[in-house]
């Protein structure tokens, strides 16, 4: 694949590869609605050149879990209202995802300061919030009883 | 047309400098300078992340090597920085969103000179020096001397910082960066301060101040540095220390803050960059970032 120096990850993710989940809020770094994992590393792929990322491992919203089936995180966004209009969503994913692989039991307002680089002008954050800290703690319960 | 190379030695780096290139690290200023219109992105472009070697901190009884490529994600996670080096760990840890300190580096901070850049101060006050490599050769730069205004450093166009250097500073040394800021994350310094401080006995016996966002470069106030040395570390003496850095501050009017509003919040932040690095010096746990740990004192 060839893409030109200039064109960002999010516009070739989505318009060249076809994988449309990742979503252009602010195009300038500011809200989190692009953001990917880079090698296992959170970037704002709208402000990311393609090129960079030659040889990198990129992971999208789609690649959160295999075919139609929803990964615990989708799920409880879904039953906790984390969704509203949906446009924040993939972003806030990726980030969640991020945030509990690095820290799998948050306290509630270390969840509310990692997400802080993706804003939701919807949901009032509650319900994402709520979202990650169910699947955190559903996680515990299943690592006790292990 | 913009082209890009993905340099993989240090050799291959430097000589697309020296043909024009300019160096692309995380490209958390530069393409999001683009995008937002500030700056075009350059016309060739030379990428510093696939080189090995500069991505990494080592650490020894001389002090810290830093090499470029570092992300805030990986100086704020680094237990000897968070131990011994405290005031660049709260630096890097306030930059931008988790997103941003994944991918934004120190050597794209530092080269950047935005007189508002978080890990500047710190590492002006811990009498930090970097390495500049070119076609020409390589040089030891002290950091004081990078600077020379907004956007502006003395490093010529063909010169990559490959690495920074650390001091180690001597026992009883604390260090604190506390900036003013209007939300947690996603900010920027509105103004800030940073301070090490070495006590024996009570008394101190070295002290380093610098600001930030108050001048057109991050700088050392030498003033505020005698108000402490040779005294207790008592309250008067922090004030008295931390009055004098808003003195030497010459800040400017924008959105973000009046020019008055920032000379009196000079003195505060200063204070509690202060009072933090002594408390540290003394052995006290204060959390990181101490922006935060230190809000509303
Ligand atoms: C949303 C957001 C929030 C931010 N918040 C903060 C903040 O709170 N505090 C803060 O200080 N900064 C902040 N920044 C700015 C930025 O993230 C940092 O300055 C970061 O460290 C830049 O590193 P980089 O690797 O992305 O630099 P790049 O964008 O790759 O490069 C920046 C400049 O330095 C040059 N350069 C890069 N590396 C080298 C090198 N090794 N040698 C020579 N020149 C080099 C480039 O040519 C370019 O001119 C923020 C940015 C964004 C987008
Ligand atoms: S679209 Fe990338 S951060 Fe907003
Ligand atoms: S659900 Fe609409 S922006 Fe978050």
């Amino acid at each position: 694949m060839s893409v030109p120096a200039s064109a960002t990850l999010l516009h070739v993710v989505r318009e060249q590869i076809g994988l449309t989940g990742s979503k252009e809020g602010c195009d300038d770094s500011e809200c989190g609605a692009c953001m990917m994992l880079l090698d296992g590393e959170p970037v704002n792929s709208c402000s990311y050149l393609a090129v960079q990322a030659d040889g990198s491992a990129i992971t999208t919203v789609e690649g959160l879990a295999p075919g139609d089936t929803l990964a615990p995180l989708q799920e409880a966004f879904l039953v906790a209202g984390g969704v509203q209009c949906g446009f924040c969503t993939p972003g806030m994913l990726i980030s969640a995802t991020r945030l509990l692989r690095d820290n799998p039991d948050p306290t509630t307002d270390e969840v509310r300061l990692e997400l802080s680089g993706n804003l939701c002008r919807c949901t009032g954050y509650d319900g994402i919030v709520k979202a990650v800290m169910e699947v955190a703690a559903r996680t515990a319960e299943k690592s006790a009883g292990d | 047309m913009t082209s890009y190379l993905a340099a993989t030695s240090l050799e291959e780096a430097v000589a697309a400098l020296a043909d024009g290139a300019r160096p692309i690290a995380g490209g958390t200023d530069l393409v999001v300078g683009a995008r937002q219109g500030k700056k075009p992105l350059p016309e060739a472009l030379v990428g510093i992340h696939r080189i090995p070697g500069l991505n990494g901190i080592r650490d020894s009884d001389d002090g810290l090597e830093i090499g470029a490529m570092t992300s805030h994600a990986a100086v704020v996670a680094h237990p000897t920085v968070r131990n011994r080096y405290s005031g660049l760990a709260d630096a890097s840890a306030l930059v931008g969103s988790h997103a941003t300190r994944a991918q934004g580096t120190i050597g794209g901070n530092l080269m950047n000179a935005s007189p508002a850049m978080d890990t500047g101060a710190p590492l002006l006050c811990f009498d930090s020096a970097v390495t500049l490599a070119s076609a020409r050769g390589t040089r030891n730069l002290s950091l004081a001397d990078l600077w020379t205004g907004p956007g502006h450093t003395s490093a010529g166009r063909d010169e990559l910082l490959v690495a920074v250097h650390v001091p180690a500073p001597p026992p009883s040394t604390g260090s604190a960066y506390v900036r003013l800021q209007y939300r947690r994350q996603m900010e920027i310094a509105v103004v800030g301060a940073a301070a090490v401080v070495t006590l024996s006995e009570g008394t101190v016996t070295a002290a380093a101040i610098a600001i930030t966002a108050l001048a057109p470069v991050i700088h050392r106030v030498a003033e505020a540095e005698a108000r402490l040395i040779g005294g207790k570390a008592n309250a008067a003496a922090i004030a008295s220390a931390a009055d004098a850095a808003a003195e030497a501050s010459r800040p400017i009017d924008d959105v973000r803050a009046s020019a008055n509003y920032r000379k009196a919040m000079a003195a505060v932040v200063a204070r509690r960059a202060i009072e933090t690095a002594i408390s540290r010096a003394g052995g006290a746990e204060v959390e990181i970032p101490a922006s935060e740990s230190t809000y509303g004192s």
